[in-house]
């Protein structure tokens, strides 16, 4: 267990809004292997999202742990879960959140500059860039882009700064059935190739399929 | 980087950057132009009083140097300051105010032509006629008479244009003095004295002997309006300025404040993008004050474009009214001043931008 690079304890959130509190989690427990591509299923409203928001970063939990990467993200403020996007984690969302005004290029070197590393792709960047068949739709922006680019291009935006988790947020919720199915090859490859861990939310079964592991919830809790 | 996501940005709404870089360069424009004038009103009083080659000034008591003098001094007083020693030619004249900054001047054609040399007349000659009147080249230009025209409603009457001279030399306007003392109803009293002296090392000798003998008397050198005239010496002229320069600075504010809290709404997302991206706060907010920068810049030279506009509209309308000079030293006071306005108005929407929720900015629509 403590080779996990996700570990979590007892995880809690509550919302609250005025006097309403909301329970998104309510105690869950799960440790990710690295390299492991973990699918997590489950209605909306089971805290699934919560779980992504929580793991990334992006919010910070209201009890128990979450060790990612050896660091443990509930103890640490604003600027600690800042530092874990920028160094550990990266996303790929359902509506791909590319900068619009940037191209390609510029949207995944836009990554590089925050991550404090070089601009220039590296030789391995450039296969990953191949394996995703963009190298030749760089130098354009994303609304000159199909969908199915777009997200390969924030697929490549993620991989670029060599994340230790990858999060993906319903990365085909927004595809065609060709474009999605692309896309979780590519997930499939990405992580079986690069031993890359993936953490990946989804509504559907076939897409959750792909995963070394199927992980259920329901009103907050793991409960498969 | 932020250079060029800065850049792509302002170039991604391009109606929003002009509009913002246009509203910072009005009040850039409004700044340089007004201290053109006043600049350029200065200096070209300046080179009309020392056009006329005297070597001091002589006001009515209670007189400020700027101001127009009243008709209130003896015209006596000429013969009696032409007496004093070292003056070797005194003449007066009478100034009556026009309108606005303008004015007409009554002289003595044959005095005041011993004093400054005489008129260099690029069309027509001196005085014919009781309702004579010459007209220097700029105020000819703006009036848009030549020799032999008329120059309309000075003192409720029409004048007859006997000649078009060579600007310079006291005044735009010249009538003959007793004419004008006999309609403003000063006769034989004049509003400011000339004296020519037979050495200029004696002014200020001759000046403190007038002093003492004439107390209240307003009594300079005229070599000294060099310095007494300036921007700093004209009260009433710093505090117009100082009061453009505040409105200016509000307006900047106010325009990069609107401009970007909306560009900050308008990039939500993309901030929440960034922030997924594990940009900090620091990052953040320097993207929005490095825009700020740019439409600051933007609008400091277009401004300073602009004043060159109104100068030549100006030069073109009214060259005697509103004489303008390009002031260099003012470019940076009122480009630096654009851009502390714009990054003032840009802090508080970037501490909006800082705050955002990354969670809450990704979900916005």
């Amino acid at each position: 267990m403590s080779s996990a690079i996700i570990q979590i304890r007892d995880l809690r959130k509550v919302y609250r809004t005025g006097k309403v509190s909301v329970e998104a989690l309510r105690g869950v427990t799960l440790d990710v292997p690295a390299g492991e591509f973990v699918a997590i299923v489950g209605p909306s409203g089971s805290g699934k999202s919560t779980l992504f928001h929580i793991v990334g970063g992006l919010t910070p939990p209201t009890g128990g742990d979450v060790i990612v990467g050896g660091r443990n993200i509930s103890a640490v403020g604003d600027a600690g879960r800042t530092e874990l996007r920028r160094k550990y984690v990266s996303f790929v969302f359902q509506k791909f959140n590319l900068l619009p005004n940037l191209t390609a290029r510029d949207n995944i070197r836009i990554a590089l500059f925050i991550a404090g590393r070089s601009s220039a792709f590296d030789s391995e960047f450039e296969n990953t860039l191949e394996l995703l068949g963009i190298r030749t739709r760089l130098d354009h922006k994303p609304s000159e882009m199909s969908g199915g680019e777009q997200q390969r291009v924030a697929i490549a935006r993620a991989l670029a700064t060599k994340p230790s988790i990858l999060l993906a947020d319903e990365p085909t919720g927004n595809l065609d059935s060709a474009n999605s199915l692309a896309v979780l090859n590519l997930l499939r490859d990405l992580n079986k190739r690069l031993g890359q861990t993936i953490l990946m939310i989804t509504h559907n079964a076939e897409a959750a399929a792909y995963g070394d592991r199927v992980i259920q919830m329901r009103d907050g809790r793991i409960v498969s | 980087m932020i250079f060029k996501i800065v850049w792509e940005n302002v170039r991604f709404r391009p109606l929003r950057t002009f509009l913002s870089v246009l509203l910072i360069a009005v009040p850039v424009m409004l700044i340089l132009t007004l201290v053109g004038i006043s600049t350029g009103f200065i200096e070209d009083s300046k080179k009309r009083s020392m056009g006329i080659g005297a070597d001091i000034l002589v006001k009515p008591p209670g007189s400020s140097l700027m101001s127009f003098s009243n008709t209130s001094m003896p015209e006596a007083l000429i013969g009696a300051f032409g007496k004093e020693p070292h003056v070797v030619q005194a003449t007066g004249t009478v100034v009556a105010p026009i309108g606005g900054f303008d004015s007409v001047t009554g002289i003595d054609p044959a005095a005041f032509e011993k004093m400054s040399g005489g008129f260099t007349f690029d069309e027509g000659t001196s005085f014919q006629g009781r309702y004579d009147i010459l007209v220097d080249s700029f105020d000819a230009q703006q009036r848009h008479v030549r020799a032999g025209g008329t120059v309309h409603d000075v003192l409720n009457r029409d004048w007859h244009v006997a000649g078009i001279v060579e600007p310079g030399k006291l005044a735009h306007l010249f009538v003959q003095m007793p004419v004008l003392q006999e309609l403003l109803g000063y006769e034989k009293h004049v509003s400011q004295i000339y004296l020519k002296l037979d050495d200029t090392r004696n002014t200020h000798e001759v000046i403190d002997a007038l002093k003492k003998k004439y107390e209240g008397y307003g009594i300079w050198a005229v070599a000294d309006l060099k310095t007494l005239l300036s921007f700093d010496n004209i009260p009433l002229l710093r505090n117009f300025i100082r009061v453009i320069i505040g409105i200016g600075v509000v307006i900047g504010f106010a325009v990069v404040s609107l401009s970007m809290y909306m560009a900050v709404l308008q990039r939500t997302r993309e901030i929440g993008i960034l922030k997924s991206l594990g940009a900090t706060k620091g990052f953040v907010m320097s993207l929005i004050l490095a825009e700020a920068f740019c439409l600051g810049l933007g609008g400091a030279l277009v401004g300073i474009a602009l004043s060159f506009v109104s100068r030549a509209i100006m030069q073109a309308v009214a060259p005697a009214s509103l004489p303008d000079a390009i002031v260099y030293s003012w470019w940076p006071i009122a480009g630096g001043i654009a851009m502390g306005a714009a990054l003032l108005g840009a802090l508080y929407p970037g501490m909006l931008a800082v705050r955002q929720d990354p969670i809450e900015a990704l979900a916005y629509e």
